[in-house]
Protein backbone atom coordinates (compact mmCIF):
# COMPACT_ATOMS: atom_id res chain seq x y z
CA UNK A 1 0.00 0.00 0.00
CA UNK A 2 1.05 3.44 -0.68
CA UNK A 3 -0.09 6.29 1.67
CA UNK A 4 0.10 9.85 0.28
CA UNK A 5 -0.45 13.01 1.78
CA UNK A 6 -3.20 15.03 -0.25
CA UNK A 7 -1.21 17.69 -1.08
CA UNK A 8 2.12 15.69 -2.47
CA UNK A 9 -0.83 13.58 -4.39
CA UNK A 10 -2.06 16.64 -5.81
CA UNK A 11 1.21 17.65 -6.49
CA UNK A 12 2.26 14.90 -8.58
CA UNK A 13 -1.18 14.91 -10.57
CA UNK A 14 -0.65 18.62 -11.32
CA UNK A 15 2.94 17.86 -12.97
CA UNK A 16 1.51 15.68 -15.33
CA UNK A 17 -0.88 18.57 -16.66
CA UNK A 18 1.97 20.84 -16.87
CA UNK A 19 3.91 19.15 -18.88
CA UNK A 20 1.20 17.98 -20.88
CA UNK A 21 1.78 16.74 -24.11
CA UNK A 22 4.72 15.66 -22.82
CA UNK A 23 5.42 12.79 -19.76
CA UNK A 24 6.57 14.25 -16.41
CA UNK A 25 8.67 12.38 -13.96
CA UNK A 26 9.35 12.44 -10.25
CA UNK A 27 10.75 11.24 -6.89
CA UNK A 28 8.52 9.82 -4.24
CA UNK A 29 10.31 10.21 -0.77
CA UNK A 30 8.96 9.06 2.32
CA UNK A 31 9.72 5.33 4.31
CA UNK A 32 8.54 1.75 4.13
CA UNK A 33 7.76 0.27 7.47
CA UNK A 34 8.59 -3.66 8.01
CA UNK A 35 5.29 -4.70 6.33
CA UNK A 36 6.49 -3.23 3.10
CA UNK A 37 3.72 0.19 3.76
CA UNK A 38 5.25 3.28 1.91
CA UNK A 39 4.31 6.66 2.72
CA UNK A 40 5.12 9.59 1.02
CA UNK A 41 6.19 12.36 2.78
CA UNK A 42 7.51 14.83 -0.43
CA UNK A 43 7.54 14.71 -3.73
CA UNK A 44 10.69 15.74 -5.90
CA UNK A 45 10.01 17.27 -9.76
CA UNK A 46 12.74 15.70 -11.70
CA UNK A 47 13.43 16.52 -15.97
CA UNK A 48 12.99 14.57 -18.25
CA UNK A 49 16.16 13.86 -20.35
CA UNK A 50 14.08 12.04 -23.36
CA UNK A 51 13.51 14.95 -24.98
CA UNK A 52 13.70 13.02 -29.14
CA UNK A 53 10.38 11.28 -27.57
CA UNK A 54 8.71 12.84 -24.71
CA UNK A 55 5.13 12.28 -25.72
CA UNK A 56 5.69 8.74 -25.01
CA UNK A 57 8.63 8.41 -22.95
CA UNK A 58 10.83 9.41 -19.85
CA UNK A 59 14.10 9.35 -18.05
CA UNK A 60 15.50 10.95 -15.33
CA UNK A 61 18.97 11.60 -15.23
CA UNK A 62 20.94 9.78 -12.40
CA UNK A 63 22.55 12.97 -11.12
CA UNK A 64 19.69 14.61 -10.39
CA UNK A 65 18.68 11.31 -8.28
CA UNK A 66 21.74 11.31 -6.49
CA UNK A 67 21.12 14.74 -5.87
CA UNK A 68 17.18 14.25 -4.71
CA UNK A 69 18.50 11.27 -2.68
CA UNK A 70 21.09 13.17 -0.80
CA UNK A 71 18.77 16.45 -0.22
CA UNK A 72 16.09 13.59 1.25
CA UNK A 73 18.47 11.56 2.83
CA UNK A 74 19.41 15.10 5.11
CA UNK A 75 15.84 15.41 5.75
CA UNK A 76 15.26 11.69 6.71
CA UNK A 77 13.87 10.00 3.99
CA UNK A 78 14.71 7.44 1.08
CA UNK A 79 13.40 7.17 -2.23
CA UNK A 80 10.66 5.26 -1.98
CA UNK A 81 8.99 5.44 -5.78
CA UNK A 82 8.68 7.35 -8.79
CA UNK A 83 5.77 8.82 -10.56
CA UNK A 84 5.23 10.01 -14.31
CA UNK A 85 2.31 10.57 -16.41
CA UNK A 86 0.66 9.02 -19.22
CA UNK A 87 -0.63 11.77 -21.98
CA UNK A 88 -3.93 10.65 -23.50
CA UNK A 89 -2.99 7.35 -22.56
CA UNK A 90 -4.78 4.81 -19.58
CA UNK A 91 -2.98 4.81 -16.02
CA UNK A 92 -1.56 1.34 -16.45
CA UNK A 93 2.00 0.48 -16.73
CA UNK A 94 3.31 -0.73 -20.10
CA UNK A 95 5.87 -2.78 -21.63
CA UNK A 96 8.69 -0.24 -21.40
CA UNK A 97 7.77 0.71 -18.02
CA UNK A 98 8.25 -3.17 -16.85
CA UNK A 99 10.83 -3.46 -18.83
CA UNK A 100 12.57 -0.46 -17.52
CA UNK A 101 11.84 -0.85 -13.53
CA UNK A 102 14.27 -1.96 -11.62
CA UNK A 103 13.40 -0.56 -8.27
CA UNK A 104 12.58 -3.35 -6.53
CA UNK A 105 9.74 -2.96 -4.03
CA UNK A 106 9.31 0.24 -4.72
CA UNK A 107 6.04 2.07 -6.08
CA UNK A 108 5.83 3.10 -9.71
CA UNK A 109 2.72 6.00 -10.07
CA UNK A 110 0.94 6.56 -13.44
CA UNK A 111 -1.24 9.36 -14.12
CA UNK A 112 -3.35 9.40 -17.02
CA UNK A 113 -3.60 13.48 -18.06
CA UNK A 114 -6.41 13.66 -21.02
CA UNK A 115 -6.08 17.00 -22.76
CA UNK A 116 -4.40 18.45 -20.51
CA UNK A 117 -6.57 17.36 -16.97
CA UNK A 118 -4.93 14.75 -14.70
CA UNK A 119 -7.76 11.90 -14.82
CA UNK A 120 -6.83 8.96 -12.91
CA UNK A 121 -3.74 7.87 -10.84
CA UNK A 122 -2.80 4.11 -10.46
CA UNK A 123 0.12 2.83 -8.00
CA UNK A 124 1.89 -0.21 -8.50
CA UNK A 125 4.79 -2.21 -6.83
CA UNK A 126 7.54 -3.62 -8.24
CA UNK A 127 7.92 -7.26 -6.66
CA UNK A 128 10.10 -9.90 -7.49
CA UNK A 129 13.48 -11.07 -7.56
CA UNK A 130 15.59 -10.19 -10.26
CA UNK A 131 15.29 -8.84 -13.55
CA UNK A 132 13.73 -12.60 -14.48
CA UNK A 133 10.94 -12.49 -12.44
CA UNK A 134 9.48 -8.82 -11.81
CA UNK A 135 6.80 -7.84 -12.11
CA UNK A 136 4.36 -4.56 -11.57
CA UNK A 137 1.66 -5.24 -9.22
CA UNK A 138 -1.48 -3.13 -8.33
CA UNK A 139 -1.15 -1.52 -5.01
CA UNK A 140 -3.55 0.36 -3.15
CA UNK A 141 -3.15 4.37 -2.99
CA UNK A 142 -4.28 5.59 0.23
CA UNK A 143 -4.91 9.67 0.06
CA UNK A 144 -4.61 11.42 3.20
CA UNK B 1 38.30 4.20 2.85
CA UNK B 2 35.36 4.96 0.43
CA UNK B 3 31.64 4.48 0.85
CA UNK B 4 29.47 3.05 -1.34
CA UNK B 5 25.80 4.22 -1.34
CA UNK B 6 23.41 1.10 -1.34
CA UNK B 7 20.18 1.96 -3.23
CA UNK B 8 16.87 1.16 -1.44
CA UNK B 9 15.72 -1.85 -3.73
CA UNK B 10 18.91 -3.52 -2.76
CA UNK B 11 19.43 -2.56 1.12
CA UNK B 12 18.43 -6.01 1.80
CA UNK B 13 21.11 -7.96 -0.04
CA UNK B 14 23.47 -5.59 1.71
CA UNK B 15 22.45 -6.34 5.78
CA UNK B 16 20.26 -3.72 5.19
CA UNK B 17 22.76 -0.99 5.13
CA UNK B 18 22.22 2.09 3.11
CA UNK B 19 26.21 2.71 3.19
CA UNK B 20 28.76 0.15 2.71
CA UNK B 21 32.71 0.84 3.43
CA UNK B 22 34.94 -0.77 0.94
CA UNK B 23 38.96 -1.26 0.67
CA UNK B 24 39.80 -0.64 -2.96
CA UNK B 25 41.84 1.86 -5.07
CA UNK B 26 39.42 1.94 -8.09
CA UNK B 27 35.97 1.83 -8.92
CA UNK B 28 36.03 -1.32 -10.13
CA UNK B 29 37.72 -3.05 -6.95
CA UNK B 30 35.19 -1.13 -4.64
CA UNK B 31 32.50 -2.84 -6.47
CA UNK B 32 34.52 -5.92 -6.33
CA UNK B 33 34.97 -5.82 -2.26
CA UNK B 34 31.04 -4.45 -2.05
CA UNK B 35 30.27 -8.64 -4.11
CA UNK B 36 32.80 -9.86 -1.86
CA UNK B 37 31.53 -8.39 1.42
CA UNK B 38 27.62 -8.96 0.09
CA UNK B 39 27.97 -11.83 -2.47
CA UNK B 40 24.17 -11.86 -2.87
CA UNK B 41 24.37 -8.78 -4.42
CA UNK B 42 26.38 -10.02 -7.22
CA UNK B 43 23.18 -10.98 -9.65
CA UNK B 44 21.51 -7.62 -9.35
CA UNK B 45 24.86 -5.77 -10.52
CA UNK B 46 26.16 -8.05 -12.67
CA UNK B 47 25.53 -10.09 -15.29
CA UNK B 48 26.11 -13.82 -15.59
CA UNK B 49 29.47 -12.77 -17.60
CA UNK B 50 30.37 -10.73 -15.45
CA UNK B 51 30.00 -7.26 -17.09
CA UNK B 52 28.01 -4.40 -14.90
CA UNK B 53 24.38 -4.62 -15.82
CA UNK B 54 23.13 -1.99 -18.45
CA UNK B 55 20.92 -0.27 -16.24
CA UNK B 56 23.29 0.26 -13.23
CA UNK B 57 24.96 3.31 -13.25
CA UNK B 58 28.06 4.43 -10.89
CA UNK B 59 28.78 7.55 -9.80
CA UNK B 60 32.08 8.27 -8.24
CA UNK B 61 30.99 11.96 -6.39
CA UNK B 62 28.73 13.13 -8.74
CA UNK B 63 30.29 12.35 -11.84
CA UNK B 64 29.10 9.14 -13.78
CA UNK B 65 32.18 6.65 -14.23
CA UNK B 66 31.20 6.01 -17.81
CA UNK B 67 32.96 9.57 -18.75
CA UNK B 68 35.82 8.81 -16.11
CA UNK B 69 37.49 6.11 -16.55
CA UNK B 70 34.95 3.36 -15.93
CA UNK B 71 35.72 0.65 -13.56
CA UNK B 72 39.45 1.49 -13.54
CA UNK B 73 38.39 5.09 -12.20
CA UNK B 74 40.37 6.21 -8.85
CA UNK B 75 38.90 6.12 -5.76
CA UNK B 76 40.46 8.07 -2.43
CA UNK B 77 39.49 7.89 1.45
CA UNK B 78 36.11 10.14 1.51
CA UNK B 79 35.01 9.39 -2.44
CA UNK B 80 31.38 8.21 -2.66
CA UNK B 81 30.09 5.69 -4.69
CA UNK B 82 26.53 5.67 -5.77
CA UNK B 83 24.70 2.86 -7.43
CA UNK B 84 21.91 3.74 -8.96
CA UNK B 85 19.94 1.85 -10.98
CA UNK B 86 17.70 3.36 -14.22
CA UNK B 87 14.70 5.59 -13.79
CA UNK B 88 12.91 5.23 -16.97
CA UNK B 89 9.60 4.15 -18.89
CA UNK B 90 6.97 5.38 -20.84
CA UNK B 91 3.66 4.78 -22.74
Amino acid sequence: MLIVPLKEYKALRQHGEETYPHECCGVLLGQMDEEGVRTVTSVARAGNTRTDSAHNRYHIDPKELIRIQREGRARGEDIIGFYHSHPDHPAQWSQTDLAEAHWFSCSYVITSVEKGKAMLTNAFELTGSDENDKKLEDEKIEVM
Amino acid sequence: MPKIQIPTPLRQYAGKQPAVEVKAGTVGGALSDLVAQHPDLRRHLYTDDGKLRAFVNVYLNDEDVRYLQKEATAVKDGDSISIVPSIAGGR
